[in-house]
C-alpha cells in the first residue's frame, strides 16, 4: 500500500505546489506507516525529479512521455489509475487546481473511489478516513468521510507546509501503457503571459477594483507587485470591463487564491470576491469608504484614497 | 445536435450560511434557490449555440427532489426545450453521477458547471464523462462548433489555449463561457407552464462519500486600521507584526 501523488508540472518544472502535495502525502504516509509515491508525467529534467525525494517521496514513476505536455483527461487520468494500481495506492493526492479538477474525478471513476476536493488540512482520522474541505464558497467548512476502500483527494492551496526532509527518492520509468487513441485534445494555439508571477503560485498577491477607475491607473500595482515578486489580481468587474484579462479575476467565479498576503485596492468586498481570497492569511485593505465590507475580512486598513496610499507603500517597500 | 446542460439547484451566492441538526445539516429556511451560476452561463453558451444553428435540442437535467422544479422551471423558462428531473436525493457526487449517466447517453455535447456553488465539489462533470468514456476538457471559457469537432478555449496557469476535440463531448465549464446569464422574459416563462419536464425514478447507486459534520469558520480578529497619513506604517507592520515581508 502506498499513497500517490500526481505531480504536476510547468515546462519541466515543478513548483511549490507539487512539493507541497508531497509534503502533505508524507505526513499522512507516517502516520499509515506507510510511503509516498509520486508520477510525473511528461518531461521533467532528473534534477527536479530528485527535488520530490527530498520532501519525503520514496519513489517517483516518471512518465518520460511528451504527450504530456499538454493535457488530455482522458488519457491522463488513465495514466495516474494505471501507476495507483501499479502502487497499490489506498490515497491519490492532487492540487485542487484547473489541472486536478479536470482529472482527480476520471481517475477516481478508474479506481471506484470516492473523491473530495478542495481537502484543507491533514485528515482527522485515517479510520474511517475523514477530511476537512471548504464548502458555500469557504464560508463553512465540512468534515466528510470517504467510504471507498480508495480514496481520490485534491488538495487546496497553501494547506500545508513545504518541509524539507533532505531524503532522496529512486527514480523509475513507468510506462502506463497509453495508446495514441487514448488522446483526444488537439491543442491550436496557447496563449500565456510569461515571465509573470503566476496568480496561483504567488505568495503575495496585489490586487485592483473597481476604485481604480480606470485601467491606465495600474502602473503603480504592477510597479509594487514587482517589488514584491507578486501576482497581480483584479476583481470581476474590472476584468468585465476589459481593464485586466479575465486571467486575473479572483473570486468565486474566478481564480481562488490562498497566498500568505492579499492587497486589495479599491475593492469593496463583495461575498462573491470573498468567497476566492479570504483564504489568505493576511488582508490588507485599501478603501475610501469606511463601511466597505472588506473591513470585515481585512487584518489591517486604510480607509483612504488609493491614489495617495499606492505611492506611500511603494516608497515604504524600497526602503525596506 | 442534442445538448444537455447539467442543472444544479443551490441557494443564492448571498445566503447566510447556518446549520441544524446540531451541525449536521444545512438549515435550508428562507433560502431563495437559484441555477448554479456556472450552470446558468452554460445554459446561455447552449442557446447561443442553438441561435447560431446545428443544435436541434437542449436538454436540462438535474438531480433532486421536487422542491427543485422551481429552478428547471427558469431553466425552461430561459430557453431549454425540456427538462428530465431524476427524482431522489443528491448526496454524493459519485451517487449524482450515476443517475445522470441513464439519462446522458443520448447526447453528443455535454456541459456542466465546473463545480456546484454550495458544495464546491468539482466532479459530477468529470465523473460522467468517465462513466460514459465520453472525451472531456475542464476549465472551458469558450466552445463553439466546428463541423463535426469542437473548438474549445480552456484556462490555463497564466492565460487560455484553444484546442480541437472530437464528440461526443463532457465540457466542464467556468466563466467566460458566455457574458451574462440570460434572464428569463415573461413570454418565456408563459411558454416554459407547457415544455415537458420529465421525472425520471433513480436506478441504484451508493453514496462514496458523506458529509458527517459542518463548521463555521474561526470568527476573525477586528481589522488594525491605519491613518491614510501614516499608509507606510502597514508595510512596517506587515514586515514586523504579521512577518509576511
Ligand atoms: C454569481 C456572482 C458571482 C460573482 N463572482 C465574483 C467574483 O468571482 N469576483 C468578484 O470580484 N466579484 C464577483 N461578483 C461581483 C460582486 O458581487 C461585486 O460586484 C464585485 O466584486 C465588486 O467589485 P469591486 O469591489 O471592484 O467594485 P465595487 O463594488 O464598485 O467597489 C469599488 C470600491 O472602491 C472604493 N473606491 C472607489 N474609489 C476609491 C479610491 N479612489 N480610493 C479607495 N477606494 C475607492 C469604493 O468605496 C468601493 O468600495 C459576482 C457576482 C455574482 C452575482
Amino acid at each position: 500500500m502506498s499513497i500517490l501523488v500526481y505531480t504536476e508540472n510547468w515546462d519541466g518544472k515543478f513548483k511549490n505546489l507539487s512539493f507541497e502535495l508531497v509534503s502533505y502525502a508524507h505526513a499522512i504516509a507516517k502516520e499509515m506507516n506507510s510511503t509516498v509515491t509520486a508520477v510525473s508525467l511528461g518531461k521533467v529534467s532528473d534534477d527536479d525529479l530528485m527535488k520530490l525525494g527530498k520532501y519525503g517521496a520514496t519513489k517517483v514513476l516518471n512518465v518520460d512521455d511528451e504527450r504530456y505536455n499538454s493535457i488530455d483527461n482522458r488519457a491522463t487520468a488513465k495514466a495516474i489509475a494505471s501507476a495507483a494500481k501499479s502502487e497499490d495506492s489506498s490515497i491519490v493526492i492532487f492540487a485542487n487546481n484547473n489541472v486536478g479538477k479536470a482529472i482527480a474525478p476520471r481517475t477516481a471513476i478508474k479506481l471506484d473511489a470516492g473523491l473530495v476536493s478542495g481537502v484543507t488540512a491533514l485528515p482527522l482520522s485515517i479510520n474511517p478516513f475523514v477530511v476537512k474541505k471548504k464548502v458555500f464558497t469557504s464560508k463553512a467548512i465540512a468534515n466528510v468521510q470517504i467510504n471507498s476502500d480508495i480514496k481520490v483527494i485534491t488538495l487546496a492551496q497553501n494547506s500545508y507546509d513545504i518541509i524539507d526532509l533532505g531524503q532522496s527518492a529512486t527514480i523509475e520509468t513507468y510506462d502506463p501503457g497509453i495508446v495514441d487513441t487514448d488522446f483526444s485534445t488537439s491543442v491550436i494555439e496557447t496563449n500565456k503571459v510569461s515571465g509573470k508571477v503566476l496568480l496561483s503560485d504567488a505568495e503575495i498577491v496585489v490586487s485592483g477594483g473597481r476604485g481604480m477607475k480606470s485601467a491606465d491607473n495600474w502602473g503603480g500595482l504592477e510597479e509594487l507587485a514587482d517589488l514584491l515578486g507578486a501576482g497581480l489580481a483584479c476583481s470581476r468587474p474590472v476584468s468585465d470591463e476589459g481593464w485586466r484579462s479575465h486571467s486575473e479575476h479572483v473570486g468565486q467565479t474566478g481564480v481562488m487564491i490562498a497566498p500568505n498576503l492579499y492587497f486589495a485596492f479599491g475593492i469593496s468586498g463583495a461575498i462573491q470576491h470573498l468567497g476566492g481570497v479570504s483564504s489568505s492569511k493576511v488582508i490588507v485593505a485599501v478603501n475610501k469608504d469606511p463601511e466597505a465590507p472588506i473591513f470585515e475580512a481585512a487584518d489591517y486598513g486604510i480607509v483612504g484614497d488609493v491614489n495617495v496610499v499606492i505611492p506611500e507603500f511603494i516608497e515604504a517597500v524600497k526602503a525596506l | 445536435m442534442k445538448i444537455l446542460v447539467l442543472i444544479s439547484n443551490v441557494p443564492d451566492t448571498t445566503t447566510k450560511i447556518r446549520f441544524t441538526g446540531n451541525n449536521t445539516a444545512f438549515d435550508d429556511s428562507g433560502v431563495q434557490w437559484i441555477i448554479n451560476p456556472w450552470d446558468e452561463l452554460a445554459l446561455t453558451r447552449a442557446l447561443e449555440l442553438k441561435e447560431a444553428g446545428g443544435v436541434d435540442k437542449i436538454t436540462v437535467a438535474n438531480v433532486g427532489e421536487k422542491s427543485t422544479e422551481a429552478t428547471l422551471r427558469k431553466a425552461l423558462a430561459v430557453g431549454a426545450d425540456d427538462a428530465i428531473r431524476i427524482n431522489t436525493t443528491a448526496n454524493d457526487a459519485f451517487y449524482v453521477a450515476t443517475q445522470l449517466a441513464e439519462v446522458a447517453k443520448d447526447y453528443e455535447l455535454i456541459l456542466a458547471g465546473i463545480e456546484a456553488s454550495d458544495y464546491n465539489g468539482n466532479a459530477v462533470g468529470g465523473m460522467l464523462a468517465e462513466m460514459l468514456d465520453y472525451n472531456s476538457v475542464s476549465a472551458v471559457s469558450g466552445i463553439d462548433l466546428d463541423g463535426s469537432d469542437f473548438k474549445v478555449t480552456r484556462e490555463v496557469d497564466g492565460g487560455y489555449q484553444v484546442v480541437s476535440i472530437g464528440g461526443p463531448l463532457l465540457a466542464i465549464v467556468q466563466k467566460g463561457i458566455a457574458k451574462e446569464p440570460r434572464i428569463p422574459a415573461m413570454r418565456g416563462i408563459m411558454m416554459a407552464r407547457k415544455k415537458p419536464l420529465n421525472i425520471n425514478e433513480p436506478v441504484e447507486g451508493i453514496d462514496k462519500t458523506q458529509i458527517i459534520k459542518f463548521e463555521l469558520p474561526p470568527p476573525k480578529a477586528a481589522c488594525k486600521l491605519i491613518d491614510e497619513e501614516n499608509a507606510k506604517e502597514v508595510i512596517t507592520l506587515l514586515h514586523e507584526e504579521a512577518k509576511v515581508l
